[in-house]
């Protein structure tokens, strides 16, 4: 794993890159690189992670510019190839309006940006992306976001349910989201998207390290 | 050849399953300000548009593929336009 290389988006507006690749580097000794969105040249990462921020100052919806970008469009060719890519915040509501995952990220219920940690149930094991044993398990991450509430028609929910798509649930859902629901993958694992930020979970003197399992499963195969 | 000129109007409204906090907190601001007899509110956006092409018809493709790519994200919003020939 000496070479494996994940690549982390970088946007105009962007503003978790650094803690990603922090995160990453610091504390998982895992080599990263920044990929300038218009740079549509996939061929030296492994992994991709899409991180938070503002892209594109949200104008219009979040990530609705921004999934026209050059690298979003090389990344589907990246996800057939069954690559791994983390959409944390900003970056899972850029999967979702790219189409690499069902539905769609709105305002929060309460109109509030909420900045919070929150208690976080474990669903599906799809992917690797959780520390999913036997019992049920739970972690804590935090969250940052004005626009994070899930929302979905009930034909998607249902198939999110019968494929075990659905990633992440909120104990205590803060923004209204459906099915509380706070991360889901596709329907071969290797895409996850998530509102809460695991990055930011990586160290104890921070606050948590239940953001480190998803980050080291990025160089799963 | 000279292109026909166009002025288009596009309204993108959520979807009405989708709640607006953001509507719901003008109209409670609507009440307080004394207006009375608000039964819905509801925030969406219009968007303004000038553009040439050979005939109404070719206009009406370009702006639908804006409307259904870009200006709404379909599964949480509708779309409209009017359209305007100059």
């Amino acid at each position: 794993m000496d070479n494996f290389t994940v690549g982390v988006v970088v946007f105009p507006g962007s503003n978790c890159d650094r803690d990603v690749s922090w995160a990453l580097e610091g504390c998982l000794d895992i080599r990263t690189k920044y990929l300038w969105h218009e740079s549509s040249d996939l061929s030296d990462v492994d992994a991709i992670v899409i991180p938070g921020g503002f892209s594109y100052g949200d104008y219009l919806r979040c990530g609705a510019i921004a999934r026209f970008s050059p690298l979003i469009n090389a990344l589907d060719e990246f996800v057939k190839s069954g690559k791994r890519v983390l959409g944390i915040c900003n970056g899972f509501q850029i999967l979702t309006e790219a189409g690499f995952l069902p539905g769609a990220l709105v305002a929060n219920k309460n109109l509030n940006f909420i900045c919070d940690d929150v208690e976080l149930d474990i669903v599906s094991s799809k992917g690797g992306w959780f520390n999913n044993g036997d019992e049920k398990q739970t972690i804590k991450l935090p969250i940052a976001h004005g626009e994070g509430r899930y929302h979905c028609d009930s034909d998607t929910l249902k198939k999110l349910l019968d494929n075990e798509l659905i990633a992440l649930r909120y104990k205590n859902n803060p923004n209204g989201s459906s099915f509380d629901i706070a991360g889901i993958t596709n329907e071969q694992g290797n895409v996850l998207g998530l509102m809460p930020h695991p990055e930011r979970a990586c160290d104890e003197t921070i606050g948590g390290t239940d953001g480190l399992f998803t980050l080291k499963s990025l160089i799963l195969k | 050849m000279e292109l026909d000129q166009f002025a288009v109007k596009v309204f993108v409204r959520l979807r009405p399953s989708v709640l607006d906090p953001a509507g719901e907190a003008t109209k409670s601001a609507s009440i307080k300000l004394g207006a009375e007899g608000i039964k819905s509110l509801r925030i969406g956006k219009m968007i303004e548009v000038k553009i040439e092409g050979n005939g109404e018809n070719e206009v009406r493709d370009k702006i639908h593929l804006l409307c259904d790519r870009l200006f709404a994200n379909t599964v949480i919003e509708d779309y409209e336009y009017s359209l305007e020939k100059l």
